[in-house]
C-alpha cells in the first residue's frame, strides 16, 4: 500500500512550518465537469487537501449554502459512483489530497467495504463522515483502514476531555475541530475562546488539528492558521461557486479567492496576534 | 373485576441495549456537537426515572391536566356494523390537546425543566406534536420554538394558529420537501447551535438514542392503562391490537405493555398513500430498506444511493420516510405485523367511524380504523380487538372535505 497523500502533505507542511489550507466544495455543483476544473484551480491556488462534499438529501450538519449546493448536485442525479469516477479522472492530472466529506446513509447503503474499496481505487485519501461518531463506526473504520483510507472524526466545543482523547486516537490523518456551536456557514467573528479551545484539543493529541465551520475571510484564515495545522473554508467558497454558476470563469475566480485564503492561512511565521 | 396480570415485557424484550440498539436498529448517529447533549439527556432521564418525586409530578399532571386515564370505550355500533370481534377504542383523542402526543411532550418538558433548560424546540408534521409541546411549554413556563414544513403549514393552518396562541414561535421550513423530514432537519440544526440552553422535544419513537426509549416510556402509559382496563371490562387479554404507525409512538405506546403476552396479536398500519410506488406512499416496510435517517438505523424510503425519498399520505402525521427503530426490530422479529391502507381506505374509515360512533378520528387514527374494518368481520364474535384512537380529527376536517367532496369549495380562505 502506497503512503497516504494526507500524511505526506502534513509531514511536508510540518517541515516547512506551514499550515494546511483545506477548501470544501460540493462535488457536482454546478456540475461534475466544472468541479473538476475547480479542483485544479484550488490546487494551483495553494490548497493542500480538498474536502469533497458528497451531496445528501438531508444534510443536518450543514447551513443553507451547502444544503442548496447539494440540492443542485442531486437535481442532476450526481451519486457516489459519479464522484468516484470524477476522482479517478482527477488522478490522471493531479496528486492533491482528497478527503470525502459525507453523511453516513450514502455510505451505509453503498456498503462500508464496497465504499472503501471503490473510494481508494478511485484515488481518494480519506473520509470524514459528519453524522457518524466513533462509537458507531467500528465497521466503517475497519473497512477504511483496510483500504488505506484515513478516517477523520469531528471534535466540537461540547466534546469532553475524555471524548477528545478517545476521538483523537481514532482519527487518522488529522483531527477536525468544529470551531463553534452550529452548522456549516459563514460568520462575522470567530468564537472568542477559539485559541483556548484549540489548545485544549492539542493537549490531548500530537496529530495535526484542522479547524473549520464559520471561517470565511482571509483575516479569519490568518488568525486560525496561526493557532493550528489546518484551516478549512467551505461555505464562502461554495457560495461563490453558486453565484458564478456554470461559467468558464468560475474556476479561475474561485481560484483567485482561494489563493487569498490559502496565502493568509499559511502566514504562520512572524505573525503578531491581533 | 379481575386482577390484571403483571406484564412481562421487560423480561422478554430487554431493548434498547446500552448502545441504544434494538437488535440491528437504533443507535446514535449525530454530529459530534450533539453527543454531549444526548449523554446528558440519557443521564438526566435515568435519574428522573428513578426519582419518586419526578414520577409523582408526572402522575399528577397526567391525571389533573391531561385527563388520564383515557377511557377504553366499547364501540358497540362499529362492532355491530362489522359483525365480527368486539372492538374497543383506546380514547387518546380525549387526552388534552386531542392526541396521544401530550404524553411525550409533557414528560420531556418536565425533564427539560429538571435539566435546567430554558428553551424548547420541536418539529411537527400534522401539528399535533407541535401543539402538545407548545401546550406543555406554556404549562411549565418554557420558551418554545416549533419547526414546521411550509407544505404542512398550508395543510394544518388551524394548528399553526393554536401553537401561536399558546405562546410558541412557529418557524416555516422552506428547505427540501418542506414537510416533516425537513422540519426535523431544521430542528436538529437549531439544536446543534443552541445545545447548551435548549432541549429538543423529539415527537416520536425515532431519532438518536435515548429519544426512542424516552418517548416509548412516556407513551407506554397507553398500554398500561389499556391492559388494566380490558381486564376490568372483559377479565382477559385482548386478541388483537391495531394502531397506525408514522414514527410509531402511539403504536409502541399501546403495544409495549403487551409485548410479553404472546397470545396478543399486534398490527401496525402504515400509510399506503395512493400507490406503493416511490413518492406516493409512506409504507416503510413495503418500499423501504435498511438505512439511517435522523440519528437511527431503521427502515427508510430511499433510492439506491441512500438519498431519502419523498413520501405521500393524506395524513401529515404518517407522512415520513423512516419509522422508529423499535418497530424495525418488531418487524424483523415478527412480534408485530405491519400492513398499510390507502388514502381512500383511510378516508372511508374516517367517515364510517364518524357516522357510526360520533367520533371523528384523526386521519392518522383512521388508518387503524380502516384496517380494523378489513380484519374484524372475519373474526369470531367472542374475540376482542383494541384500536388505538390516537387523536381526534377536528384538525383534519378541512383536509378530508377536500378529498371526500372535491367538487365543492373548501378553501375557507386557505389555499386548496
Amino acid at each position: 500500500m502506497s503512503k497516504n497523500r494526507i500524511d505526506i502533505r502534513f509531514a511536508q507542511l510540518r517541515e516547512r512550518g506551514e499550515t494546511a489550507f483545506i477548501p470544501y466544495i460540493t462535488a457536482g455543483d454546478p456540475n461534475l465537469g466544472r468541479t473538476e476544473e475547480i479542483v485544479y484551480a484550488l490546487e494551483e491556488a495553494g490548497a493542500d487537501i480538498i474536502e469533497f462534499g458528497v451531496p445528501f438529501s438531508d444534510p443536518i450538519g450543514d447551513g443553507t449554502v451547502n444544503q442548496e449546493a447539494a440540492q443542485r448536485a442531486l437535481a442532476q442525479g450526481v451519486n457516489l459512483r459519479d464522484i468516484f469516477a470524477l476522482i479517478a479522472r482527477i488522478r490522471v492530472k493531479s496528486q492533491i489530497s482528497i478527503l470525502l466529506f459525507t453523511y453516513y446513509n450514502p455510505v451505509l447503503v453503498y456498503g462500508c467495504e464496497a465504499f472503501a474499496k471503490d473510494a481508494r481505487e478511485a484515488g481518494a485519501d480519506g473520509v470524514l463522515c459528519v453524522d457518524l461518531p466513533p462509537e458507531e463506526a467500528d465497521d466503517y473504520r475497519a473497512a477504511l483502514d483496510a483500504h488505506g483510507l484515513r478516517t477523520v472524526f469531528l471534535l466540537a466545543p461540547t466534546s469532553t476531555d475524555e471524548r477528545i482523547e478517545r476521538i483523537a486516537k481514532q482519527s487518522t490523518g488529522f483531527v477536525y475541530y468544529v470551531s463553534r456551536l452550529g452548522v456549516t456557514g459563514e460568520q462575522a467573528a470567530l468564537s472568542a475562546d477559539l485559541q483556548e479551545a484549540v489548545a485544549r484539543v492539542k493537549r490531548h493529541t500530537d496529530k495535526p488539528v484542522a479547524v473549520g465551520f464559520g471561517i470565511s475571510t482571509p483575516d479569519q484564515a490568518r488568525k486560525v492558521g496561526a493557532m493550528t495545522e489546518g484551516v478549512v473554508v467551505g461555505s464562502a467558497i461554495v457560495r461563490m461557486i453558486a453565484d458564478l454558476g456554470d461559467s468558464d470563469e468560475t474556476a479561475s475566480k474561485v481560484g483567485a479567492f482561494v489563493k487569498s485564503l490559502a496565502d493568509a492561512a499559511k502566514q504562520k511565521q512572524g505573525l503578531t496576534q491581533a | 373485576m379481575t386482577e390484571f396480570a403483571p406484564s412481562s415485557t421487560t423480561q422478554k424484550h430487554p431493548w434498547p441495549d446500552a448502545r441504544g440498539r434494538y437488535g440491528a436498529f437504533g443507535g446514535r448517529f449525530v454530529p459530534e456537537t450533539l453527543m454531549y447533549a444526548l449523554d446528558e439527556l440519557e443521564r438526566a432521564y435515568e435519574s428522573a426515572r428513578e426519582d419518586a418525586a419526578f414520577q409523582e409530578t408526572l402522575h399528577t399532571y397526567r391525571q389533573d391536566y391531561v385527563g388520564r386515564p383515557t377511557p377504553l370505550y366499547f364501540a358497540a355500533r362499529f362492532t355491530e356494523a362489522l359483525g365480527g370481534a368486539k372492538v374497543y377504542f383506546k380514547r387518546e383523542d380525549l387526552a388534552h390537546t386531542g392526541a396521544h402526543k401530550i404524553n411525550n411532550a409533557l414528560g420531556q418538558c418536565l425533564l427539560a425543566k429538571r435539566m435546567g433548560k430554558t428553551r424548547i424546540i420541536a418539529e411537527t408534521g400534522a401539528g399535533q406534536h407541535g401543539v402538545a409541546t407548545a401546550t406543555a411549554s406554556a404549562l411549565l413556563g418554557l420558551k418554545c420554538v416549533v419547526y414546521m414544513g411550509a407544505e404542512d403549514i398550508e395543510r394544518q393552518k388551524l394548528n399553526v394558529f393554536r401553537m401561536r396562541l399558546l405562546g410558541s414561535e412557529v418557524v416555516t421550513v422552506e428547505s427540501g420537501s418542506k414537510t416533516l423530514k425537513d422540519a426535523i432537519n431544521e430542528a436538529l440544526r437549531d439544536w446543534v447551535a443552541h445545545v447548551e440552553d435548549t432541549h429538543y422535544v423529539l415527537g416520536t419513537v425515532h431519532g438518536p438514542h435515548p429519544f426512542p426509549m424516552i418517548c416509548r416510556d412516556f407513551q407506554s402509559v397507553i398500554g398500561r392503562e389499556a391492559r388494566k382496563q380490558i381486564f376490568e371490562k372483559e377479565g382477559r387479554l385482548p386478541d388483537t391490537l391495531i394502531a397506525c404507525v408514522g414514527g410509531g409512538s402511539n403504536a409502541v405506546g399501546l403495544f409495549y405493555e403487551f409485548i410479553g403476552d404472546e397470545s396478543v396479536r399486534m398490527i401496525g398500519v402504515e400509510a399506503g398513500g395512493t400507490a406503493i410506488k416511490p413518492g406516493e406512499h409512506a409504507a416503510r416496510f413495503d418500499g423501504g430498506a435498511y438505512g439511517m435517517l435522523h440519528g437511527a438505523i431503521s427502515y427508510v424510503l430511499q433510492d439506491e444511493y441512500g438519498q431519502i425519498g419523498s413520501t405521500h399520505s393524506v395524513s401529515a402525521g404518517l407522512d415520513y420516510a423512516s419509522v422508529g427503530p423499535e418497530h424495525a426490530y418488531f418487524h424483523d422479529s415478527g412480534r408485530v405485523e405491519y400492513t398499510h391502507v390507502s388514502d381512500d381506505e383511510a378516508l372511508d374509515g374516517f367517515q364510517r367511524c364518524s357516522e357510526l360512533e360520533g367520533i371523528i378520528p384523526a386521519l392518522e387514527s383512521a388508518h387503524a380504523i380502516a384496517h380494523a374494518m378489513k380484519v374484524v368481520p372475519a373474526m369470531n364474535k367472542d374475540r376482542i380487538v383494541i384500536v388505538n384512537m390516537s387523536g381526534r380529527g377536528d384538525k383534519d376536517v378541512q383536509q378530508a372535505a377536500r378529498f371526500i367532496l372535491p367538487d365543492e369549495d373548501w378553501s375557507g380562505g386557505a389555499k386548496a
